[in-house]
């Protein structure tokens, strides 16, 4: 294995619309354990911003602390990245995107750090809906402490020493939808082609986006008996096909009538997915739930974009903030100057 | 027993019902006596609760300007049958006692050394009003008139409170000037007005008074302004006793101030977050990416902020926090007034972390201070934590007005721009010492399209930011930070020493709300020929004066309002001055602010007898009722 990631950059390497090549959205080499789904997302990653022609500097990455957590250092090496302290990352994210509303906010976390430590800050970053993509790289395990089980674990599931598992797992999709995040979406880390269309939804969504995205841990629960293992989750994962169109670009693929749903996102871009279920409404918080709920009834688990709410109002609406960045406010807007005391102090008399 | 005699100096206090509306009229007496020109210190004590538990307010009327506690009460104004035993005995001899004589009061609470005046309240009230709320609100409002004419207080200035404080709500101004009238007129024709302690307008003050056209503000609303003109944009904070009418205050201004003309868009976010780890989170996600970010929180929310305090320290985000401290430990007296939280903010977090610590002693200090906070934290790359409490946070203080120098500029620090950026020839490391003094440069995420980029971590980092986990690296980072630190020396605010009128070899020390009544403690043992320098500390770390004054001093008294005396630890940990049995803790920790008396006593005590008289369990419930 080699520790020194080649410069080697084809001469005919395909650049999107601002000449950046997909290398150039790349990032350090991983130090996760080969095989992991974690690398495989930080690729769709790369994939989905280069497709999107987002300026890599234009995105603030951030995260807590674990194996999901390491891995912004492993994509966009030209953005800014923070990566803040267990469970905390919705709450830096919160701060950051309330002093420049202008940048893309990519949280990565996991399961440890999301439903457990995180709990209270990812529900309530989701409440607050946060104008941010928050991907939760979901193994069911604490992989940076050798295997412990996390809230996530489903029902059931053995683990590597042989426990099985009797505790309820904690679906941070369905929490998600019940405390108001507006773009919720179920993935997996093998499937790259449902994946990158997904994560470029999550990133052009205005408000809060979870993508829970099922990524097995290939040294602590990737065994049999594990319910997050690669063999298992292929086994149960019920499919909805996506497929992303960006504003301006010529709608070509066709679909099956019926079951074919076209969500237009608030920027203009579109989506466009083939419900598994026909009574699935994914702008209808109820019946989204419905459809987990059913497909978990049946042994399945539904991936695909779950639930959107297209025109919500983000932290920053219901704020009421200035449509400038505050960073970007100067003294001389902000300091009212010793005339303004003045009368301060005159009310004080 | 003769009553006592006193013009403009003596101590009044107000044993009320809390929820019954005392506080506005409270504030009201208080207010005409500060405009009648006459130093005047008003302290709220009051319970952890909204409505029927006792509340006291005590006003200090001190012509030589002390606006500490003294210690002990001249007139105590009785409204609250609960609290009556102990507020008679609490009255000093030859003071009053002002009681509401609608029903007899009971033998048990007539003493022979002091005078009673008593005020049929609840029958005036069942007179004149109908309505049981009016009965309960003008109760408060016509003791106030019947003190007028007691103490001698200007009863236009009284008229004038009423039309500023109903500003807005006009029809309530006739009636509440009645009130007053009802009060002042029983007064006048039941007594002998004024009695022997009482106002006089006019009489000579003292000259830091006197050189002022003084104002009367908290310190929570002074420190909010602060923030408001060192142009925080972002507040994120949980709601806890003392420390809301911090972001009360900023809201307010804010929405005067900074509101866009065009759009009529706010050019500020205020966030109430889930608990005090995400407030915190929030300031320095804020901070990190350019903005301006404050919280304030008392002790318990610095137990909580502490996680996010060691990243904001180790990755070097600036971060501003307003601690208006409250007694601890725990949940401990939510509602009374500690300097307790010294060693727990001066080391917040595992590991080695010191933080940067500012003392404000008045409200013109919490609003300058909180000003320079910010220009600290940007400068130094680091957490900066304003230490306020409880008294100086929540009640009025008179004060010279608070100023602003227009030709001043906020240091945003060493930050590189895109111009930076592009100028720079070798490469950017985000923790390199370029300059000696430990602070790197540090870049805003967006700022530039393919240099700046940088990853912050609260791991172990070179100073290219990459992560590492070589001993030298860690070891060469944890001493810039330490060099940074030692910078942070000669930026702080320095301590303002003074001198005693003879030479000594004594010293004291304090800080924060304890510097009014160790000041007049000094004054009243020098008067004793006790002479003593004293030093006000204003920061930490701790500057070479702080150093020199303890070498040159034998016997340094220590003052300060916790315990376990955290200051004077904190000079014996942070200075190289070898001096443990020379500093003596003088410590009070009841939970209201430490007294002059108090102060002078315990030096006294120490100088006289060669001890600190411990507060025992007597001495404290005396000074709760005193």
């Amino acid at each position: 294995m080699t520790y020194i990631k080649p410069s080697f950059r084809h001469p005919k390497a395909p650049v999107n619309e601002l000449g950046w090549t997909r290398q150039d959205y790349e990032g350090g080499l991983s130090t996760l354990c080969a095989g992991c789904g974690h690398d495989s997302i930080s690729a769709a990653i790369v994939d989905a911003c280069f497709q999107l022609n987002i300026e890599p500097h234009k995105v603030a990455k951030l995260s807590g602390i674990g194996c999901s957590s390491k891995t912004p250092a492993y994509f966009l090496s030209g953005s800014h990245s923070f990566n803040s302290v267990h469970g905390r990352m919705p709450s830096v994210a919160t701060g950051a995107n309330l002093a420049n509303r202008d940048l893309v906010y990519l949280g990565v976390s996991g399961d440890g750090d999301t439903a457990s430590i995180g709990l209270g800050q990812f529900a309530h970053g989701a409440r607050r809906n946060l104008n941010m993509t928050y991907i939760v790289e979901n193994n069911g395990c604490y992989g940076l402490t050798k295997g412990q089980d996390s809230a996530t674990m489903d029902t059931g599931s053995v683990n590597k020493k042989g426990d099985r598992n009797v505790s309820s797992p904690m679906d941070v999709a369905r929490l998600a939808i019940e405390v108001g995040a507006t773009f919720v979406g179920r993935s997996f880390s093998g499937d790259k082609e449902q994946l990158v269309p997904l994560i470029k939804a999550a990133l052009s969504h205005r408000g809060f986006a979870l993508l829970d995205v099922i990524s097995p841990c290939v040294t602590f629960n990737n065994h049999a008996g594990s319910y997050k293992s690669y063999e298992y989750f292929r086994s149960v994962k019920e499919v909805m096909p996506l497929d992303f169109v960006p504003v301006r670009e010529e709608i070509t693929a066709s679909y099956a009538s019926g079951t074919t749903c076209e969500v237009r996102m608030h920027d203009g871009s579109l989506v466009r997915l083939t419900k598994q279920d026909s009574d699935h409404d994914i702008e209808d918080r109820q019946s989204a739930l419905q459809a987990i709920s059913h497909y978990e009834s049946q042994g399945k688990v539904l991936t695909g974009l779950l639930y959107i709410d297209r025109d919500s109002e983000e932290l920053h609406d219901v704020l009421g903030t200035a449509r400038r960045p505050l960073n970007s406010l100067t003294e001389q807007e902000l300091c009212p100057g010793s005339r303004f005391l003045d009368s301060i102090n005159a009310g004080l008399r | 027993m003769q009553p006592k005699h006193a013009i403009n100096d003596f101590v009044i206090k107000f044993a009320n019902v809390n929820g019954t509306g005392s506080a506005s009229a409270n504030g009201m007496f208080a207010k005409a006596i500060f405009r009648m020109g006459i130093p005047v210190s008003p302290r709220n004590i009051f319970p952890s609760n909204i409505q029927g538990m006792p509340t006291w307010y005590e006003v200090r009327v001190s012509q030589d300007g002390y606006l500490g506690r003294r210690g002990g009460t001249d007139i105590m104004v009785c409204v609250n049958p609960q609290s009556m035993a102990k507020d008679v005995e609490g009255v000093e001899p030859g003071g009053y006692f002002v009681y509401d004589s609608t029903k007899p009061l009971e033998p048990r609470f007539i003493r022979d050394d002091i005078h009673y005046i008593g005020l049929p309240l609840t029958e005036i009230c069942l007179r004149e009003y109908t309505d049981a709320r009016q009965r309960l609100l003008f109760k408060n409002v016509i003791y106030v008139g019947a003190l007028a004419a007691l103490l001698n207080i200007d009863f236009t200035i009284l008229k004038d409170l009423v039309s500023d404080q109903f500003k807005g709500k006009e029809r309530l101004i006739t009636p509440n000037i009645y009130a007053l009238e009802l009060g002042y007129q029983h007064a006048q024709a039941n007594f002998n007005c004024p009695l022997s302690i009482r106002l006089e307008r006019g009489h000579k003050v003292a000259k830091h008074i006197e050189d002022f056209d003084n104002i009367l503000m908290d310190g929570n609303t002074a420190a909010a302004l602060g923030a408001v003109y060192a142009g925080a944009t972002v507040a994120a904070w949980y709601p806890i006793t003392p420390s809301t009418s911090v972001v009360d205050a900023f809201d307010k201004y804010c929405r005067r101030l900074r509101i866009d003309p065009g759009t009529g868009k706010k050019n500020y976010a205020i966030v109430q977050a889930e608990d005090e780890l995400s407030a915190m989170g929030m300031v320095i996600g804020a901070n990190w990416n350019g903005a301006r970010a404050f919280t304030a929180t008392s002790g318990p929310g610095v137990s909580l902020m502490s996680e996010f305090l060691g990243l904001a320290y180790f990755a070097e985000v600036p971060s501003v926090l307003i601690d208006v401290q409250r007694a601890g430990p725990s949940t401990g007296m939510p509602t009374r007034t500690q300097q307790s939280d010294i060693l727990a903010a001066a080391y917040a977090s595992h590991g080695d972390t010191k933080h940067v610590l500012l003392f404000p002693a008045t409200p013109a200090e919490c609003f300058s201070m909180t000003v320079e906070a910010f220009d600290l934290a940007e400068r130094l790359q680091t957490p900066v934590i304003i230490m306020s409490d409880l008294d100086l946070g929540m009640n009025e203080w008179m004060s010279p007005p608070l100023e602003f120098d227009d030709s001043y500029r906020y240091d945003r620090g060493k930050v590189l721009d895109a111009e930076a950026l592009d100028a720079m020839t070798e490469r950017f490391g985000r923790y390199l010492d370029v300059d000696g003094d430990g602070i790197p440069y540090r870049t805003y995420p967006g700022a530039h399209p393919s240099k700046g980029a940088y990853f912050t971590r609260g791991t172990s980092r070179d100073e290219y930011a990459a992560y590492t986990e070589d001993g030298q690296a860690y070891v060469r980072n944890m001493d810039r930070l330490l060099k940074k630190f030692e910078t942070a020396k000669a930026l702080v605010p320095e301590a303002k020493i003074k001198q005693a009128e003879m030479e000594t070899r004594n010293g004291a020390v304090f800080f924060g709300t304890t510097a009014s009544p160790a000041y007049e403690a000094i004054e009243i043992l020098e008067k004793e020929g006790i002479c003593i320098d004293t030093l006000r500390i204003r920061a930490f770390p701790f500057s070479e004066e702080v150093e020199q004054f303890l070498r040159d001093h034998d016997r340094i008294f220590v003052i300060e309002q916790n315990r376990d005396g955290q200051m004077r630890r904190l000079l014996l940990n942070e200075t190289n001055v070898s001096v443990k049995d020379r500093l003596i803790p003088i410590l009070e920790y009841d939970g209201l602010p430490v007294t002059a008396r108090k102060i002078a006593g315990m030096i006294r005590n120490f100088i006289t007898l060669g001890n600190v008289t411990p507060i025992t369990r007597r001495a404290s419930a005396q000074e709760v009722s005193a």
